[in-house]
């Protein structure tokens, strides 16, 4: 399913300073059985918002009203673990449309482009920032340019560039997705199978 | 120019390179279960596409099944929904399809080798990150997103940059008790749980030349858990003996065609890796983890490392501890057990029941641990009874379940209470993994054996002969 297109995002952001963030925590096993993708925001990282008996725990970011905002910024090795889409669902379920951190596992970060949130990859020190910058105002605006591949800090005008390739960039500029890129290169594909 | 395993199964598959954008690749073969299969096909429906090439995709339920009572109707109704969903989704696109009580089903990854649908040189997928199991025999095989199994459902390919090449190497002889599964886990221990991401892993050596296809499936399997897109073995006389006669492997001149190809699958002498590592076996002892990701293991006689002495936050790692109740410093040896689980595509195997059968043989499972023995498939449940594995385990007070994911991921009724300590031969620690509150001890399934029959961690070597 082809998404929104992305390509400039101002907003605050909420701030998870944990590193090995896995796709257990952001989506556990047993909120999986539903067979459409919608709803999963519900349940995102449902374990450290919730208590057992469904009351809220009050010190978790997304319970933190002062935090809001389209961008989450992850510690280090951001969405290890399960391949499941449920994760990248339910952070855009959820309203996310940019998650920052200075790693990402490599299928979470697939799952993200392939519909449609912007995994942008920034150095530790740049991370930090932003996470000092939160900490002091949690209002703090990012300003995400996927055109000119930079990240900023609005108020100090903090600045750095990060990496897309050409083709994914494309693709989420436009809203196109891979699946129109593949259907258009199907006699292609034919002839490989055939050769092969 | 020489060129590696890795670079030759990938290059090979190749439909077209874009520039400065991943590789259109093409999958041989694409497993699909019950999770993260419905959303892609609701994707083709709305897209009005059809699947291009039915008989390169084969389906089974394993993640959402019950492991007793499979004979029953399922009775939570969403997983009844999932699983109804898979079976209507592969009749309607010609798929073949191993639904519950089906003789063949069992856990995708278990299931695909025994039947001889993974085979050398190969490149496979299925929406499940432990794809890479399939590895072992020298395939390119790794996990994807449900837009990805959609992709491959409508096309046969996905759209991937080339990962880097790392080998890992590991040379010598095991110790004693020394399993596959303690092979994995050292080597996650070294390079931590992102220490390989962005690549993809040749296993190289004595050590993994010496191991069964099963102990390689146990190593290939684990790659993603230090990051690593897949891992792989270059397929010998091991792999081509547990391939022959497997009902879906290739048959008289197709053998002899398929096995002069499966034969020039490995890493020329001069080929180079980005990244390269050594081990000596002769440096690891039975394992087992203490924290919440798959890279805190250390040897079982060892103590908790202190945070200081760690790369990484000291407050992610000091959250790990919290959440297992654990302390810098304490030793792992003695602490009281909860439960024990043998199972999963990491240790759910004929051999790994063998092992398990080796320790528990005359002695009684200790009376406070709650233990669930899960077969990986229905064939190798069919082996336990025929091998007299099963008269053991059920004189010495074990039950043996029916196959399916089970515990690994807790989707189903098979849940670790909160708080509760499980020695598990699963592959992920992670926070409530294994039910709401779980606490979990990775290891082997000697280790497990050692922990069921006592009730405390317990190094397996003091209970062999």
């Amino acid at each position: 399913m082809a998404y929104d297109k992305f390509t400039i995002l101002k907003s605050s952001a909420v701030p998870l300073p944990i590193e090995n963030v896995d796709t257990d925590q952001i989506i556990p096993a047993r909120f999986l059985k539903a067979t459409k993708r919608e709803g999963f925001g519900d349940n995102l990282f449902r374990d450290w918002r919730y208590n057992s008996d469904g009351t809220i725990k009050t010190d978790f970011v997304l319970n933190n009203p002062i935090y809001t905002g389209k961008i989450l910024v992850g510690g280090r090795n951001f969405g290890s673990g399960s391949s499941r889409e449920h994760a990248a669902w339910a952070i855009y379920d959820y309203g996310f449309r940019c998650v920052v951190s200075s790693f990402f596992a490599d299928i979470f970060k697939n799952n993200s482009i392939n519909i449609g949130i912007l995994p942008v990859t920034v150095s530790e020190a740049f991370l930090d920032q932003i996470f000092v910058a939160i900490e002091a105002d949690p209002a703090t605006e990012l300003e995400v340019d996927l055109e000119q591949q930079t990240i900023s800090i609005v108020a100090t005008g903090a600045s750095e560039s990060f990496d897309i390739n050409g083709y994914k960039k494309h693709n989420l500029l436009n809203g196109f997705d891979d699946i129109d890129y593949l259907q258009a290169m199907k006699t292609e594909i034919l002839a490989f199978a055939e050769n092969k | 120019m020489a060129s590696t395993l890795f670079d030759k199964v990938w290059d090979a598959h190749v439909v077209r390179k874009i520039e400065d954008g991943p590789d259109v690749f093409f999958i041989d073969r694409h497993f699909i279960h019950e999770v993260t299969s419905p959303v892609a096909f609701l994707g083709l429906e709305s897209r009005g596409l059809g699947v291009m090439f039915p008989e390169k995709t084969f389906a089974t339920a394993d993640h959402n099944t019950p492991t007793i009572n499979q004979h029953l109707p399922v009775e939570d109704p969403l997983s009844a929904n999932q699983l109804k969903a898979l079976e209507s989704n592969s009749a309607k696109y010609g798929i073949s399809h191993w639904g519950l009580g089906d003789p063949k089903n069992g856990i995708v990854h278990v299931v695909g080798p025994e039947n001889g649908i993974t085979l050398p040189g190969m490149t496979i997928v299925c929406g499940d990150s432990h794809t890479s199991t399939h590895g072992a025999f020298g395939a390119i095989a790794f996990g994807i997103g449900t837009s990805e199994v959609e992709m491959v459902l409508s096309s046969q390919c996905i759209m991937q940059p080339k990962p880097k090449r790392m080998r890992i190497l590991v040379t010598g002889t095991l110790n004693k008790a020394v399993t596959p599964k303690d092979v994995t886990l050292y080597i996650i221990a070294q390079l931590t749980t992102a220490g390989a991401t962005g690549y993809f892993v040749e296993y190289a050596g004595d050590v993994f030349e010496n191991m069964t296809m099963e102990g390689r499936m146990t190593v290939c399997n684990m790659s993603i858990e230090m990051g690593a897109r897949g891992g792989m073995i270059a397929p010998d006389e091991t792999t081509f003996a547990y391939i022959k006669g497997r009902e879906k492997a290739p048959k008289g001149a197709d053998w002899d065609t398929a096995l002069a190809y499966w034969k020039t699958l490995k890493s020329d002498d001069d080929a180079s890796f980005d990244k390269e590592y050594h081990f000596n076996a002769a440096d690891i002892e039975p394992m087992i983890t203490y924290g919440t990701n798959p890279g805190m293991g250390m040897g079982i006689t060892r103590s908790i490392p202190k945070a200081v002495d760690l790369e990484g936050g000291v407050a992610t790692y000091q959250k790990s501890l919290a959440y297992m109740g654990f302390a810098e410093e304490e030793a792992m040896i003695g602490k009281k057990i909860d439960y024990v689980f043998v199972g999963s595509c990491t240790n759910g195997r004929i051999e790994d029941f063998r092992a398990f059968a080796t320790i528990v043989k005359g002695r009684k499972k200790a009376e406070h641990v709650i233990a669930w023995i899960v077969p990986g498939s229905h064939l190798v449940e069919q082996q336990i009874q025929e091998e007299g594995i099963l008269d053991i385990l059920t004189e010495a007070g074990f039950a043996l379940r029916q196959p399916g994911c089970s515990a690994c991921l807790a989707m189903n009724d098979d849940k670790i209470p909160a708080g509760k300590y499980a020695v598990s031969t699963s592959n992920r620690n992670f926070e409530g993994r294994q039910g709401p509150g779980s606490r979990t001890l990775l290891a082997s399934p000697l280790v497990a054996a050692a922990a069921a029959v006592t009730g405390y961690v317990t190094d397996p070597r003091t209970l062999l002969s």
